[in-house]
């Protein structure tokens, strides 16, 4: 059996102390293997995007451990958790997260730039992303001046820039018309189909999650079947 | 990110709030631009003195005269064996006790001197040029080592035997000469009249014209040659002893001797019962006085900016604020601490960079108008004299002094910015 891209073993995550305490996840456990499409599905507030954050290796689990490639991502030291969320991670945040004022272009080559790469490597990298999503030609505009269809576009390209083998989408179609949402779903898709990157979708609408390979339903912080039950 | 997308990114963040940016490099072009201006004063007067006191003498020569007893326990009692001399710079018509030709000796043997010349005193009643009017002229020898602010010409040579003399520029038309350079090469005449009352003439070939200093504006330089000559003419009908008496002597020790070796020929001047002062210690309390001066008004444009450092912190933190998410992004995208850092700070350096450099840029420019202004004005009357004026080096302190002071400003907002959670930041709505 192979080792999973990403796992998670018994994680519990409480946010504040004393009365305050709240345990946004009771004991997750999860295995995401290389290459498939999964949904973590689940009402507001279960828990899905702290879930995802963990995954991600943007937070550490109070109790338990993540495994990225079957190594206790707890023991691995900040410069090589930052170069794994460079450049094996791409991500789609809830929001856009898009930098006003700036290009199209220096939004999308923003992973590449942290990354180090060079000038000319990170522009023509950044347009051949902008062109898989038909954006070439806003490249030079601001991030600012699209539409909200073409923003999300703008940060899949951003996602994808640095040809990730991961890709989080926390709800990528929440801000997104049906019609421009459906378009979001069918290049997420088709990347996870025709170039194997591994997508981990959040999202609490049940279509979107029917379309990947396999949903994982959150409640209250724990793992349910489909029809809420305890799994 | 590299160093140089990060310096890129930096500058190009401090162009995004314009209005904010303005205001703060405005606040350090304001301290950047006193601090500037004063050490350019400072740098001004000080250079100044320098190229007097090059003019004055040379720095390896000692003027050494009696040590006058103190007089407030009464008058000094008189000695027989003592001739007293008119004093070369004492009020009119004062005496100090003069050293003799066997005294000289004495002098010469201490340690580290390496001679020892009477500074003779000259007095010619006038100086002529072909005839002209008659002018008074006070004269002031001139020793190898130092040197005049030439107008023109060159300066009187001091191993010459050939009788020269360089003239200030304020002789040159009323001798009758139609420019400067008219006057090089040209004798003029020396009207002397000895003890005896006769009169006799002594002619000199005039080397050079040099510009008015700060001190002797008005004298001329004559070689030793000339000195002597005019000496032994107004001494003739003296007796011996007292033409060998004389106020003041100068002394040459080794130019390359060390701060101790000449102030041990000092001590042991004194123990002999002798005052010697260095042209460094005659001017050495005037520069002290002009650094004290520029030392207090620098104080305040430090104090200026460190004003404005604040500024730097205040809109550093409203950028950090403001900018939030796009950290919270950073991070989440592999972005190191240590990294966002850097990039805070560095665009906290290169806002006290534009401020320092436009305010340092500034000064030149407001100092060197200003110069221009007071040069036909207030300052007519020293010709040398550039008030304010910049030397790079202190130009480059001042601009890395303010860019350090940013630097230390932008610690906090910064650490700030390293220290922010990807994902609070990303919550922040
Ligand atoms: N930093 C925090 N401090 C305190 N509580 C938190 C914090 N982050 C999340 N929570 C709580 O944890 C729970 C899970 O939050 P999470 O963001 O994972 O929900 P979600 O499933 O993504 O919801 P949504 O669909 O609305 O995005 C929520 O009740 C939330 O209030
Ligand atoms: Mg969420």
């Amino acid at each position: 059996m192979p080792v999973p891209v990403l796992a998670a073993r018994d994680v519990k995550k409480s946010y504040g102390r004393g009365a305050a305490r709240f345990d946004a996840l009771k004991g997750v456990s999860l295995d995401i293997e290389e290459g498939e499409s999964i949904s973590i599905v689940g009402k507001s507030g279960s828990g899905k995007s702290t879930l995802m954050h963990l995954l991600a290796l943007l937070d550490k689990p109070s109790t338990g451990a993540v495994e990225l490639s079957g190594r206790d991502a707890g023991a691995l030291g900040g410069r090589i958790l930052n170069r794994t969320r460079n450049q094996t991670f791409g991500f789609v945040f809830q929001q856009f997260f898009l930098t006003p004022n700036t290009s199209v272009l220096d939004n999308v080559t923003l992973p590449l730039r942290i990354a180090g790469v060079g000038g000319s490597e990170r522009r023509r990298r950044g347009m051949e992303a902008l062109e898989r999503l038909e954006l070439a030609d806003k490249a030079k505009n601001k991030a600012t001046d699209l539409s909200g269809g073409q923003k999300q576009r703008v940060v899949i390209a951003r996602a994808l820039v640095n040809e990730p083998r991961v890709i989080f989408a926390d709800e990528p179609t929440g801000n997104l018309d049906t019609a421009t949402g459906a378009v979001v779903e069918e290049i997420l898709f088709d990347l996870n189909r025709r170039t194997g990157i591994t997508l981990i979708v959040v999202t609490h609408d049940e279509d979107l999650a029917a379309k990947t390979d396999r949903s994982v339903f959150i409640r209250d912080g724990l793992v349910v079947d489909r029809n809420g039950a305890s799994a | 990110m590299s160093g140089l997308d990060l310096i890129r990114s930096a500058i190009s963040n401090t162009f995004r709030s314009k209005t904010r940016t303005t205001l703060t490099v405005l606040a350090i072009f304001i301290g950047a631009f006193t601090l500037a201006l004063t050490s350019g004063v400072g740098t001004g007067i000080n250079r100044y003195i320098d190229t007097t006191v090059s003019s004055i003498g040379a720095n390896d020569v000692m003027t050494v005269t009696k040590t006058v007893e103190d007089t407030a326990s009464g008058p000094a009692k008189y000695e027989p064996d003592t001739t007293n001399v008119e004093s070369a710079t004492g009020r009119p018509g004062s005496t100090v006790e003069a050293i003799t030709a066997a005294e000289l000796d004495d002098i010469r043997a201490v340690p580290g001197v390496e001679s020892v010349d009477p500074v003779l005193t000259a007095r010619p009643n006038y100086v002529e040029y072909d005839g002209g009017t008659q002018y008074q002229a006070a004269i002031g020898g001139f020793v190898s080592g130092m040197s005049l602010d030439l107008a023109a010409g060159s300066e009187p040579s001091s191993d010459s035997d050939t009788l020269e003399v360089a003239l200030p520029v304020s002789y040159v038309e009323p001798l009758g000469f139609s420019s400067d350079s008219d006057a090089v090469g040209k004798t003029v005449t020396f009207g002397v009249t000895d003890q005896t009352g006769a009169s006799s003439t002594i002619e000199a070939t005039v080397t050079g014209v040099a510009e008015a200093g700060l001190l002797g504006s008005s004298s001329l330089t004559a070689n030793d040659a000339l000195t002597t000559a005019l000496y032994d003419a107004q001494s003739v009908g003296l007796s011996s002893s007292s033409k060998d008496s004389y106020a003041s002597v100068s002394l040459r020790f080794d130019p390359a001797s060390s701060d101790e070796q000449v102030s041990a020929i000092k001590s042991d001047l004194k123990e002999l019962g002798y005052d010697a002062t260095t042209v460094e210690d005659q001017i050495g309390s005037f520069k002290t006085i002009i650094d004290a001066i520029v030392l207090v008004l620098n104080g305040f444009a430090v104090i200026a900016l460190i004003a404005a450092g604040f500024g730097i912190v205040n809109t550093l933190l409203m950028s950090v604020q403001e900018r939030t998410r796009e950290i919270g992004l950073m991070k989440a995208m592999g972005m190191g601490a240590g990294r966002v850092f850097g990039l805070f700070s560095l665009e906290a350096v290169f806002i006290g960079f534009l401020g320092s450099a436009i305010g340092a840029l500034g000064a030149i420019l407001a100092g060197t108008a200003l110069n221009g202004v007071l040069a036909n004005g207030l300052l007519s009357a020293l010709p040398g004299l550039t008030l304010i004026a910049f030397d790079p080096t202190s130009i480059a302190v001042i601009i890395l002094v303010v860019m350090g002071i940013a630097f230390l400003a932008g610690t906090i907002p910064a650490l700030r910015a390293a220290r922010q959670d990807p994902i609070e930041s990303l919550r922040y709505e």
